[in-house]
């Protein structure tokens, strides 16, 4: 079984990165983009079968290592 | 007094640490960021450097490691540390200090002596200098960006756990956070560098004085 995780920075964090992407797509004639959020996304192989247990697992690694809760939220896919 | 410094793989201020541990007097024993246990200290100290390559983020990993459990004891114990630059951005991914790090606004690794101003004399590593003085400590880091919510921050400022300020805001950090305290009082993070500011010949000499005030208090006890 795999698993997504999507992190990104909780909304009304500043976001430097993506604030330089969007300047660069300004510079590269996209206009009309009004803002840019980057975040992460990662691949977990799971030995799990059951798919409610596997998510509830992955929502902890969140809590646990892959997001920083201070700042950034995520999102859990069982795919 | 005794003092440990963590090597983490990728730390590479850990040496300078412990130079200016031992520059006022301390002792210094080298712990590995796979021992689980700290030997008897009076303080901890977590140094800057790039842990684990600063994969997932600055931090993240090295604050997930065999050690960890056991210097959150040693504060939970009420024992002293001293995180700074990778080791302040360790010390909130643990949650020993709260907010994060983030990348400077201006996304450029920054490596300059900056001017500090110190908030708060009320802690064993800013007692030495008196509140609202100016001292010269080098930065070096991409990712220094404090951040917290506005409890957080309000919080720090009631507490007075705010220690040192930015003169002028080199990386975008909230109300120019530098450094910060937890609310015993005997953690302090911060970015910049006081290992790097123990002589006046290597640029500022104004280090010093967070060591000496540390082995003060430490010999006292």
């Amino acid at each position: 079984m795999k698993a997504r995780v999507h992190v990104m920075l909780k909304d009304g964090v500043l976001d430097p990165q993506g604030e330089a992407v969007r300047h660069a797509l300004g510079t590269l004639g996209f206009a009309g983009v009004d803002s840019v959020r980057q975040g992460k996304v990662i691949e977990l192989d799971l030995a799990a079968t059951d798919k409610a247990a596997a998510e509830t697992e992955v929502r902890q690694m969140c809590e646990k290592l892959l997001a920083n809760t201070v700042i950034e939220k995520y999102s859990v896919e069982i795919v | 007094m005794k003092a440990a410094v963590i090597t983490f793989p990728g730390s590479n201020c850990d040496r300078d640490l412990a130079v200016a541990f031992e520059a006022v007097g301390a002792e210094v024993v080298h712990v590995w960021h796979k021992d689980t246990d700290l030997p008897k200290v009076d303080v901890v100290g977590i140094p800057g450097g790039f842990s684990f390559g600063d994969y997932l983020r600055c931090g993240a990993i090295a604050a997930r490691s065999p050690i960890a459990p056991a210097l959150a004891a040693h504060v939970e114990r009420g024992g002293y540390a001293l995180g700074i630059c990778n080791g302040f951005q360790i010390l909130t991914e643990t949650g020993l200090l709260p907010g994060a790090l983030m990348r400077n606004t201006g996304l450029k690794y920054i490596c300059k002596q900056v001017k500090l101003r110190v908030e708060t004399s009320d802690s064993v590593f800013t007692s030495g200098y008196g509140k609202g003085s100016v001292v010269t400590v080098p930065i070096a880091h991409h990712d220094g960006n404090y951040t917290a919510d506005a409890e957080t921050l309000a919080a720090l400022r009631d507490q007075d756990r705010i220690a040192f300020t930015y003169a002028e805001n080199p990386n975008g950090a909230m109300e120019d956070i530098a450094g910060i305290l937890s609310a015993n009082r005997r953690v302090l993070g911060m970015m910049p560098h006081p290992e790097r500011a123990m002589d006046p010949v290597l640029g500022s000499g104004d280090g010093r004085v967070m060591f000496e005030g540390l082995l003060g208090r430490m010999a006292l006890a």
